[in-house]
């Protein structure tokens, strides 16, 4: 079945459910978070919640980053004091 | 006579009477200790029934690598970092993760929504980063405009209403406005974080009576966020009155990142420290600190 990961579209198995999924794509679920089709998955749910064709699904994790991690923004222009 | 120790020597500062106490087993971290035994007992920083160690937080970001963030923070003696939130690479698994360096059970790992430019995005970001599982304690940044980093301050408070609502403690990034202090604090954010100046810019505290005028408008702790370019900043906040200070691109733009931040752990300390012990007012003219009697001649 066809579905998007991350804005990403993915072919991935039939009948999986997030659980599954995540063990497809090789993400270990104690550090992100899942979103699908908008609404967020609570942990203990990934393993009966159904992820079916042409859903949408979003899977995010603690990167780097302090008050803004977009590191052109800050190059940009420097101030002399 | 007064015995005169070298710092390696101390493992204890009587802050309270001034008092330098000799270690009994020289473990060569003074400073290290000085600064736990100043924060606790009694000058804990306690945002929400939480307790922080360190008044230094620092971000994660623009870092060369993952081994130089984990060298820095070590070094910054904090015990709070702040982590963004962004989509897992679902590409490439083999990317090193940020919390094998981080421990979270070391640090204190605080979530934020740098990036969002909306209330629903900074939301959305936020509820993701509770339910990741490390904290119910996000640090809400809504940003305005891309040329200045400026927070766009009524999404923020239309951002924070809602996560406070879902259960979430809020630190909001926020402009340095005791107004919009005020505002916050009513919805239930149990400290804020005005800006010294803008994110990166490294200016160091623009608005210093502000950020008085904040500390005095709201009785929870204020923590001066973005802008600061190096310790004496950092000092100067503390001295303001400050009760933490988080930054970022201060110490990771840095030549060296690594004694910059140690750099900042003695400006948080020694601007503590210098508020507690309450400074002399300002005069125009001259005191003279020697006695005038006795003087030859006289």
């Amino acid at each position: 079945m066809l579905i998007t990961v991350n804005g990403e579209n993915k072919e991935a198995p039939e009948g999986l459910t997030i659980s599954g999924l995540l063990q497809f794509l090789k993400i270990q679920p104690e550090r992100v978070a899942v979103e699908l089709n908008l609404d967020i998955v609570k942990k203990d749910r990934y393993g009966t919640t159904p992820v079916k064709e042409g859903d949408s699904v979003e899977v995010v994790s603690f990167m780097a980053g302090g008050v803004w991690s977009k590191s052109t923004v800050w190059t940009k222009s420097t101030v002399s004091t | 006579m007064e015995q005169v120790y070298r710092v390696d020597q101390v493992d204890r500062v009587d802050v309270k009477h001034g008092n330098t106490v000799p270690s009994v087993h020289n473990n060569g971290n003074a400073v290290a200790l000085v600064q736990k035994e100043y924060s606790m007992p009694d000058d804990k920083l306690i945002i929400a029934g939480i307790e922080f160690r360190s008044r230094l937080w620092v971000g994660t970001g623009k870092y060369k690598d993952f081994a130089e963030t984990k060298k820095a923070i070590e070094a910054s003696g904090t015990d709070v970092v702040t982590v963004s939130v962004r989509r897992v690479n679902i590409i490439d698994r083999g990317k090193e993760n940020l919390l094998d360096f981080i421990d979270p059970k070391k640090y204190k790992i605080l979530p934020n929504t740098a990036g969002c430019y909306t209330a629903k995005d900074a939301v959305r970001t936020a509820m993701l980063a509770a339910e990741a599982g490390i904290s119910k304690m996000v640090k809400l940044e809504v940003i305005g405009d891309e040329k200045t980093l400026f927070p766009d301050n009524e999404a923020t408070l239309e951002a924070a209403a809602v996560l406070i609502k879902e259960g979430l403690i809020v630190l909001p990034y926020m402009s340095d406005d005791p107004i919009m202090a005020k505002k916050l604090v009513a919805l239930g954010c149990p400290a804020v974080m005005p800006l010294a100046a803008p994110i990166g810019s490294g200016l160091g505290i623009r608005n210093p009576y502000n950020i008085r005028i904040i500390m005095e408008t709201v009785k929870v702790p204020v923590i001066v966020d973005a802008g600061v370019g190096t310790a004496s900043d950092v000092a100067f906040a503390m001295e303001l009155g400050c009760d933490a200070v988080l930054l970022n691109t201060a110490i990771a733009g840095a030549k060296d990142p690594i004694k910059m931040a140690e750099a900042m752990k003695y400006g948080v300390l020694a601007g503590r420290m210098a508020y507690k012990a309450g400074r002399i007012p300002r005069k125009l003219y001259a005191t003279a600190s020697s006695p005038l009697e006795g003087m030859i001649g006289s």
